[in-house]
């Protein structure tokens, strides 16, 4: 028995086996008031749902690590999903094969805007996103003159590809499963991965052992960039509509459910687990309300909720970094310089 | 230690005209005649008292919550839960209304409101230590999904006269009173930012919160305090807004942390904290609302705009960078 003992302790501790574990009662529950929910159709859809804010919340979790935070990746979704949509429309023949490249191409572009102004000249990540959000979510109504393109507007085979199936699964899971594969290797096998967390942890120290900082902020706000294109393509195919206000406030959800995650906006902790996890906890609780019963309008509500509890959790069981003033008062003393060292450098 | 002291700290640097020249606010002063200047000269309708005095009706609100989240940057804090705390503020006074409360009452519940929110902010961050910036990410969900559970699809309406007289009413018959609201708060920021003891340690904190709190500053407490004042504001903001509009729906004032935070970077306060003054946010909403005005009254669409202010704010921040590297280079 001790064994066993011994060895559950330390995983119930770790973050993801916790929110894994309340996920799994929040199904639990939500299938016994409402059975359906547990059906394999209700999965599929859930898991369908939750597809774009996992590939989402993957790269927004790679730009947090780094101690950042990309506010403008729903309004460069939109913009990348107005582009393409307008593209299929002027240019119907073109295949799906080749507009989700363009929409990657069109968000790694948009991101890496971003991406230079944080990582070579050193701007605040937070006032920069905000400003280039304003400036992405305006070009879409100067990209479309104001207009909407609707699903009649569309090929069908840009509307039918997210939701066409590949082995059972539609090709919206498939990215995700992919993206988080991709996502997990990257973090932790990759030297580039490795020196992400190190910005965040330590960006003195990262410069210091020889990491390029400047360069692989860069990169992860391309990335970032990349990802929302491609979101781009998938949300108004899988809506079939494209218009101004397309995944507005999305970056909200998306960095909540990175926080929900226990990826840690002080930057340099967080894994792939949770960063799918957070993202699959607000999709079960988007999904379950209706099928609960409870009106949609609780929905912001819950969420707020959810978080503020998650966030408040996190901090209790983590190192409370923010309060050890005095402590680092009583390591500082004791570590003072002897006298003779203090003479000698006057 | 006895010996003659080498360096003199002055209590106040030298007076230069070059160091004048330097400040943000020397640089937004430019801008705003610029924009004032082309304005006037394209656009034939630019100076007519009566529509300048009105196109303040358009900034009023959003820039009294930019003024405390001006505090709340200073001491590195950031409150994205201010348009959420608007709508619940609004929504609990709509609600009293229905009740019959008087006009005095309901400005009153909605400032409280707004009050009780920014505490709960201000109390998550202090007690657990979390960054403001997730709490209040949280909270703008919460708060605005309060609003949209105890509404729904409704709205409330029938508001009584004293509130639109507060809303849309002028003085003097030209300018209207939410402005003279702004600019007396806008005073009374600035004195309390720089002309106080509380004001300093609100720049003490902001440049170093540790030293800060060496120093014998209880740090936690004038946070809490400011998110408290932030969520006033909020508040306040909704009383003029709901007697303006007359109308209160749960997606009142979305987005306006955003235009609030904008307006507050633009005026020059540092994200990174310690840095800012009043003067110069309040120059950075007066110049943001001569390029709304000016672009409303050539036709360009609002959502034009966007990206105009967006373009500002990314370039007003790239510049100086710019050319600091630039000079560096030279050097």
């Amino acid at each position: 028995m001790t064994w066993r003992a011994i060895r559950l302790g330390p995983w119930l501790k770790l973050r993801e086996v916790q929110l894994a574990l309340i996920l799994v009662v929040l199904v639990a529950v939500i299938g016994v008031r409402a059975p359906v929910f547990l059906s394999g159709k209700s999965i599929d859809s859930l898991f369908t749902d939750s597809s774009i804010l996992v590939l989402m919340v993957l790269a927004q979790m790679l730009v947090i690590v780094t101690r950042g935070i990309d506010l403008s990746v729903a309004a460069n979704l939109a913009l990348c999903g107005m582009a393409v949509a307008l593209l299929g429309q002027k240019f119907p023949g073109l295949p799906v094969a080749l507009l989700i490249p363009i929409a990657m191409a069109c968000g790694l572009a948009l991101g890496a805007i971003n991406g230079a102004l944080i990582g070579f000249l050193n701007l605040p990540p937070i006032v920069v996103t905000l400003g280039s959000m304003s400036v992405f979510r305006g070009s879409i109504f100067v990209l479309s003159g104001g207009a909407w393109v609707s699903s009649h507007q569309m090929t069908p085979s840009f509307i039918n590809f997210p939701l066409e199936r590949l082995l059972g699964l539609t090709h919206l899971v498939w990215f995700a499963l992919a993206a988080a594969l991709l996502a997990g290797y990257v973090a932790r096998h990759t030297r580039f991965g490795r020196e992400l967390y190190a910005i965040g942890n330590h960006p003195v120290s990262a410069r210091y052992v020889g990491v390029p900082a400047a360069r692989r902020l860069f990169a992860v706000y391309a990335i970032s960039g990349m990802v929302a294109g491609l979101c781009g393509y998938l949300w108004v195919a899988r809506y079939a509509v494209a218009f101004t206000e397309i995944a507005y406030g999305f970056e909200l959800n998306v960095i909540a459910a990175c926080v929900i995650g226990g990826i840690s906006i002080a930057g340099g902790v967080g894994s792939v687990l949770g960063a799918v996890l957070g993202a699959l906890f607000l999709g079960v609780i988007n999904n379950a309300l209706p099928i609960v019963q409870i009106s949609p309008f609780w929905q912001s509500a819950i969420t707020g909720a959810v978080i503020v509890v998650a966030v408040v959790l996190n901090a209790r069981e983590g190192q409370r970094t923010g309060k050890q003033i005095l402590p680092l008062h009583r390591s500082a003393s004791e570590t003072e310089m002897p006298p003779s060292v203090l003479e000698a450098k006057a | 230690m006895s010996t003659a002291v080498k360096h003199v700290i002055a209590d106040r640097g030298d007076f230069s005209w070059s160091s004048l020249l330097r400040r943000w606010e020397t640089l937004l002063v430019a801008v705003l005649f610029l924009v004032v200047a082309v304005g006037s000269v394209s656009l034939r309708e630019f100076l007519d008292a009566n529509n300048l005095a009105d196109s303040t009706f358009n900034f009023s609100e959003k820039a009294l919550i930019a003024l405390a989240m001006t505090l709340l940057i200073i001491v590195r804090e950031i409150d994205v839960s201010v348009a959420g705390i608007l709508a619940v503020a609004a929504v609990a006074m709509g609600y009293a209304n229905t009740l019959g409360v008087p006009a005095a009452g309901l400005a009153v519940i909605g400032i409280a409101v707004g009050a009780i929110c920014g505490g709960l902010n201000g109390l998550l961050v202090t007690r657990f230590g979390i960054p403001s910036i997730v709490v209040t990410i949280g909270t703008m969900s919460l708060y605005r999904g309060i609003a949209l559970v105890v509404l729904g699809d409704q709205a409330y309406t029938n508001y009584p006269d004293a509130l639109s007289d507060w809303g849309q009413g002028y003085v003097f018959g030209l300018i209207p009173r939410e402005f003279i609201v702004l600019l007396a708060f806008a005073s009374l920021f600035a004195l309390l930012l720089h002309g106080t003891t509380f004001g300093r340690r609100i720049y003490a904190i902001g440049s170093n919160p540790v030293a800060a709190r060496f120093s014998g500053i209880a740090v936690d407490r004038y946070r809490l305090a400011l998110f408290i004042l932030a969520g006033t504001m909020a508040g306040v903001a909704a009383v003029l807004l709901t007697g303006r509009i007359g109308s209160t729906r749960p997606n009142i004032a979305l987005g306006w942390e955003l235009e609030a935070i904008t307006m507050a970077i633009l005026g020059g306060v540092s994200i990174a904290g310690g840095s800012g003054t009043i003067g110069g946010v309040l120059l950075a909403v007066f110049t943001l609302g001569m390029v709304t005005y000016g672009l409303g009254l050539a036709n360009v669409p609002g959502i034009i705009m966007t990206i105009m202010i967006g373009a500002l704010l990314l370039i007003t921040i790239t510049v100086p960078v710019l050319l600091r590297a630039g000079a560096g280079a030279r050097r």
